[in-house]
């Protein structure tokens, strides 16, 4: 008889103290000598982790009102531009923001330095009206003084990535690091067989709702990520073999740790925000136990050219070939290196591990499963509007 | 035998000097020019790699200093944040002298200096800008 089992029911043996927790790397090992049936039956949940640069990141900031009130219009932390279109005393700080004049400092370091605790200097200009007629003020926040700071990441744990390449005569300066030239070197970003949604391909376990590891505390999915896409071909192991689907997610930033959140700068590219996510996958039945049993080498990548436009497809290749320090790309060896942190995820997988382990972290039934049929648009470029002709 | 990196810097007086012949000739050293920065009129620089018995590198570099020549191991002009390190890699894929590379059991980053040949490029290679390389001044 095939195992069925409930959140409900996984969920009273994390309070007793009894369910089977092991990682998707354990797990992934077990499956060499276990059944999906077997694993369904010993093992109740499987953590998932990754850490890695995802740039579509940043918090909701409340910064209380002063007396007299401002309506914030214009808004800088630390001199990077924050959003001014969020009432009087919000704003959106984006991980990537920057003041142009300081490339190097942007929205990132603002929430590591927010998360440490440090003083960060807010200026903020209005025009004044009668009920906030101040127009300008500059002060310290940090921390302590703000209402709340809410990381809210609307594009984060990308199912599966582009291997890059640069096959240019000049070294490319990329978010998937500096390329070399001539296709001397090939640069990799997810973490394999431990990456969240490479172990549940379809979503079956992961929706609306689903409780995850965000950056040192709990946080929550809120909604399928921006270019969430699920029409990409998939392998004959169900994955999809370039980036697919995506997670929005959710936080209370005062309680993150920058040991899980670290901001980062790329040469000559920008800004951007590491952002350490663990999720775990209940093992419901044989076919999850199967989806969170895939090993590095049934995972398969696109091989794309970043130094050509429209970064062409120049191959497939296994995180198995990936991870061994060398592929093979179209008759050529290229030495291959990672942009995302394995010690950092498998950490990350651990400390889920043991908070399940201990009853603190319990898994939690989606509110509302994923699209199942989405695609991506590209922006066209049109004619501009013309203005309507006046009447006469 | 030993073998060993080091940063060697010239005053700017000293540019018409074979110290290098001095090296091989005088103190059998074998020297391997790693990277060279000379420039007229101005400090100059130099990453070589010496091999030779214990006694004659002594000499060898009490020579170098006695002209003047500062000459100091590779590793102490390399300095890498390990504390900080978060072991993404990014650094490694511009090192093709494999001086760092990832350890592949538990992909934390490996830094073996006596393979640097300070080509710089983990530098800007570092999103957490965490080396610093002490190779002019």
């Amino acid at each position: 008889m095939s195992i069925q089992k409930t959140y409900e029911e996984i969920n009273e043996k994390i309070r007793r103290g009894e369910a089977v927790v092991l990682t998707a790397e354990e797990v992934s090992q077990m499956a060499l000598t276990a059944s999906p049936e077997e694993i369904a039956e010993k093992v109740d949940v499987v953590t998932t982790a990754t850490f890695g640069a995802m740039c579509s990141s940043g918090a909701i900031v409340n910064f209380g009102h002063a007396n007299p009130p401002i309506r914030m219009e214009k808004i800088r932390l630390n001199g990077v531009p924050a959003y001014e279109g969020l009432a009087a005393v919000d704003t959106y700080i984006g991980a990537t923001a920057c003041d142009p004049e300081n490339p190097k400092y942007g929205g990132a370091h603002v929430i590591q330095d927010l998360i440490e605790g440090k003083d960060i200097e807010l200026e903020a200009w209005g025009k004044g009206t009668d009920c906030y007629p101040r127009k300008h003020i500059k002060t310290i926040i940090n921390k302590e003084t703000v209402n709340e700071m809410i990381l809210f990441n609307p594009r984060n744990a990308y199912q599966n990535y582009n291997v890059a390449v640069n096959s240019t005569a000049q070294m490319k300066y990329t978010y998937m690091g500096n390329l070399l030239p001539h296709m001397r070197n090939a640069t990799y970003s997810t973490s394999g067989e431990l990456s969240p949604l490479l172990n549940d391909p379809e979503m079956k376990t992961i929706g609306i709702g689903t409780r995850i590891f965000l950056g040192g505390t709990q946080g929550f999915v809120v909604w399928p990520g921006t270019q969430f896409n699920t029409s990409k071909p998939k392998n004959e192991h169900g994955v999809p073999v370039s980036n697919s689907a995506t997670l929005a997610v959710i936080g209370n930033l005062k309680e993150m740790s920058s040991e899980f959140l670290q901001a980062a700068y790329y040469e000559k590219y920008g800004v951007s925000l590491f952002v350490g996510i663990g999720i775990p996958i209940p093992v419901l039945n044989a076919d999850i136990a199967k989806c969170v049993s895939i090993r590095n080498e049934q995972i398969e990548t696109t091989v794309c050219d970043y130094g050509v436009p429209g970064t062409p497809a120049l191959g497939r290749v296994n995180y198995a070939q990936l991870r061994s320090g060398e592929i093979e790309v179209q008759g050529k060896k290229i030495r291959t290196a990672p942009v995302s942190s394995l010690s950092k995820a498998r950490k990350i997988a651990d400390l889920l591990k043991k908070l399940i382990q201990s009853g603190e972290f319990e898994i939690t039934k989606p509110i509302q499963m994923f699209p199942t049929n989405t695609s991506l648009k590209s922006l066209k470029e049109q004619p501009p509007l013309t203005p309507p002709k006046e009447g006469n | 035998m030993q073998k060993k990196r080091y940063v060697l810097k010239f005053p700017p007086q000293s540019g018409d000097q074979p110290f290098s012949y001095h090296l091989v000739k005088d103190f059998d050293i074998r020297i391997n020019i790693l990277r060279a920065e000379v420039w007229p009129g101005k400090t100059g620089s130099l990453v070589l790699e010496l091999e030779g018995t214990s006694d004659n590198l002594k000499q060898g570099i009490a020579y170098l200093k006695e002209n003047q020549v500062s000459c100091e191991p590779l590793n102490k002009k390399i300095t890498w944040n390990e504390k900080r390190c978060i072991s993404c890699g990014n650094c490694t894929a511009v090192c093709f002298a494999g001086a760092l590379q990832m350890d592949p059991v538990n992909w934390e980053l490996q830094f073996d200096s006596e393979k640097c040949i300070v080509c710089e490029l983990c530098v800007p290679a570092c999103p957490l800008n965490l080396f610093k390389i002490d190779f002019r001044e």
